[in-house]
């Protein structure tokens, strides 16, 4: 343990009410310095108002946000050391984007000299400077975003929020953003919250994930740990589509539609649901552990892969795009124990 | 004469049946503008050069007295009189439109608040009055303003005005009427920006330590801009060529440049001198539009 004050973020029972709609329920989470950190939910699940929470653009009903050990809850977005990206940018338009990079250090009333070092110096680092006497109009979408993050990083934040970024650009450069933005991260060590409804996304850029299902946190934990180990169906399902058995608790496993499986770890409940990535399904022409004995019933090339979807049970099976399957075939598929995942009722 | 062919909007043609093309889809309005604009503003400035006769009849001689009269020479000495009563206009108009500035933006942001259904209640409130003739509203200020009702009540506790006597007339009276009768010409061109106003950038000014003073007019301001250049336009123009408002609310002492005018054309009997002062209104109205589109860049009037 170090003694030097974390400049760590921690949201304490935040609870927020729209009127009679609940859009966050008592969320906990720490958001360590220097990470980049995810809200993952689909639409309407309450991410962004727990961003706008954090940004002080928002009120929550009760709980607490602390930032470096102080409780910032009171203090207005003006006073805070936090900046976000706003979803649709939000660049001032009558102003070149120059001035809308130097837009916060003019407010805070930097001399003269260090606004012009500090922009030019963010808007270099992004790869703007050469468009710095243009209005926000004239840029792409990409280019815009770019003057957002340049405008939010430029005051240098404890922490730099990001509300739905990439969702005005196209999938190819959607891509290609991420990456960057994951270099850029590592590179400044800022601490980055971003919110997002893409679970490919969220993958590719975070630390940590925490998952959000209608204003409560439903999982919380590395991209690794929450794709591979997801705590409920409703993890499973929306991180990747995970095969879900109807599970029935027996001696040494479970009896499933698709037969008996043996388990690593004992399920607690009598009857649930157990899941499998299709990646983690092994296709073979001997019986092993866990052997389902399968037909092929569908087949879509992917380019870099081949999904099947098998009888019994509908399972889903991705397998390299060298074998070759036609729709009839009698396999065997292996379940391999230590993938099955066990989900809490 | 050689024409050149060029290619407009994927059709073959020249400059010439371009232009003659344009000139017909633009006639009907420039006769329009011709006949009800450019020759009686012509008439007018012929007007202004001539004589009143000794029983108010035009005549026809060519002379600047009514100019000088206006700038206040006389065979009596120099007063100040009329353009005092201009320089009056200018002020009165200037006023009105500024507070009507600062009463509209209040107004238009508490209106574009209000949940969707009840917001044309409250739109309609504000546009009834368009509906009401302007001298009955100024005539509804009579009543408010009269020695019982609490308004002169309250003045007379003050002490500003004697026991029993009422708001009007004054120049008080003529403020109050004027921007209640101004104010929805303001307040509804801004309200179709303000409605139209992308808050997020409001957020991102606040998000970016501005203060509220920069938030308004970094990220407010621009955005109203076009609809608060034609309210302006709507209340500066009429301001300073209303007559009912300072007719009836400020008395005899309280001239306009509107009473003025009328007065020339009715009572006075002396046209040309009518004239004169109509020119120089509309030379005023000009001179401020032009300031005013030094100072705020354009006029976007669409």
């Amino acid at each position: 343990m170090n003694d030097q004050p974390q400049k760590n973020l921690i949201i304490r029972d935040i609870t927020k009410s729209f009127g009679s709609v609940t859009a966050l329920k008592r969320v906990d989470l720490e958001v360590r310095q220097g990470e980049f950190f995810t809200l993952l939910g689909p639409s309407g699940c309450g991410k962004t108002t727990l961003l706008r929470i954090i940004a002080g653009l928002e009120q929550p009903s009760s709980g607490a946000i602390i930032l470096t050990g102080k409780d910032i809850t009171a203090l207005p977005a003006t006073k805070r050391n936090v900046n976000t990206v706003f979803q649709s940018y939000a660049l001032f338009p009558h102003l070149s984007i120059f001035e809308n990079v130097a837009f916060g250090l003019r407010s805070r009333k930097f001399p003269e000299q260090e606004v012009r070092k500090k922009v030019s110096d963010t808007l270099e680092l992004l790869e703007m400077y050469p468009m710095r006497n243009r209005s926000p109009e004239q840029l792409s979408g990409g280019q815009k975003q770019r003057v957002a993050i340049a405008r939010a990083l430029v005051n240098e934040p404890d922490i730099l929020l990001l509300d739905e970024p990439m969702s005005a650009l196209d999938a190819k450069l959607r891509a290609q953003v991420q990456e960057e933005l994951r270099r850029l991260q590592r590179r400044l060590g800022t601490t980055f919250i971003l919110v997002t409804h893409d679970q490919a996304e969220a993958l590719v850029c975070s630390d940590r994930i925490a998952v959000i299902e209608a204003g409560e946190v439903v999982q919380c934990g590395t991209p690794l740990e929450v794709y591979d180990f997801p705590r409920n169906r409703f993890v499973a399902e929306f991180l990747g589509a995970a095969n879900l058995l109807q599970a029935r608790r027996v001696n040494g496993g479970v009896e499933t539609e698709v037969g008996f499986l043996s388990l690593n770890k004992q399920p607690e409940w009598p009857e649930g649901l157990v899941a499998i990535r299709p990646e983690w399904i092994r296709v073979g022409s001997e019986p092993s552990v866990n052997g389902v004995h399968a037909t092929v019933q569908d087949i879509v090339y992917r380019g870099t892969n081949f999904d099947l979807t098998m009888s019994p049970g509908a399972l889903r099976v991705r397998t390299n795009a060298f074998k070759n399957f036609k729709i009839g075939d009698q396999v065997w598929l292996e379940l391999p124990p230590a993938e099955l995942v066990v989900l809490e009722g | 004469m050689k024409q050149n062919t060029i290619l407009w909007h994927g059709e073959m043609t020249t400059e010439r049946a371009l232009t003659r093309r344009g000139m017909s889809f633009l006639s009907s309005g420039i006769f329009w503008l011709t006949a009800f604009l450019v020759l009686p503003s012509l008439i007018f400035v012929v007007l202004s050069f001539a004589e009143r006769g000794v029983y108010g009849e035009v005549i026809w001689n060519f002379s600047f007295d009514n100019y000088k009269r206006l700038a206040g020479f006389s065979s009596f000495g120099w007063t100040p009189d009329y353009l005092l009563i201009l320089g009056r206009s200018v002020v009165v108009s200037l006023v009105t439109t500024l507070v009507s500035i600062l009463l509209s933006y209040p107004l238009t942001f508490f209106i574009a608040s209000r949940p969707a259904r009840n917001r044309f209640v409250w739109l309609v409130i504000l546009i009834i009055p368009f509906w009401t003739n302007i001298v009955i509203r100024t005539y509804a200020w009579f009543l408010l303003l009269s020695p019982d009702l609490p308004f002169a009540r309250f003045a007379t506790f003050l002490g500003f005005i004697p026991d029993g006597s009422s708001l009007y007339p004054s120049a008080f009276a003529v403020y109050i009427g004027m921007i209640s009768d101004y104010l929805p010409f303001l307040a509804l061109p801004l309200y179709s920006s303000v409605e139209r106003m992308d808050w997020a950038l409001v957020e991102a000014a606040q998000d970016l330590y501005a203060s509220r003073y920069r938030v308004f007019m970094q990220a407010i301001l621009p955005q109203t801009a076009p609809g608060l250049t034609v309210g302006i336009i709507l209340t500066l123009v009429p301001t300073m060529a209303t007559f009912v408002v300072p007719d009836l609310l400020g008395g005899a002492k309280y001239m306009l440049v509107g009473n003025l005018i009328q007065q020339q054309f009715g009572t006075s009997r002396d046209w040309p001198f009518g004239a004169a002062i109509s020119m120089a209104l509309m030379l005023l109205t000009l001179l401020s539009m032009r300031i005013y589109r030094r100072k705020g860049n354009t006029v976007d009037i669409i």
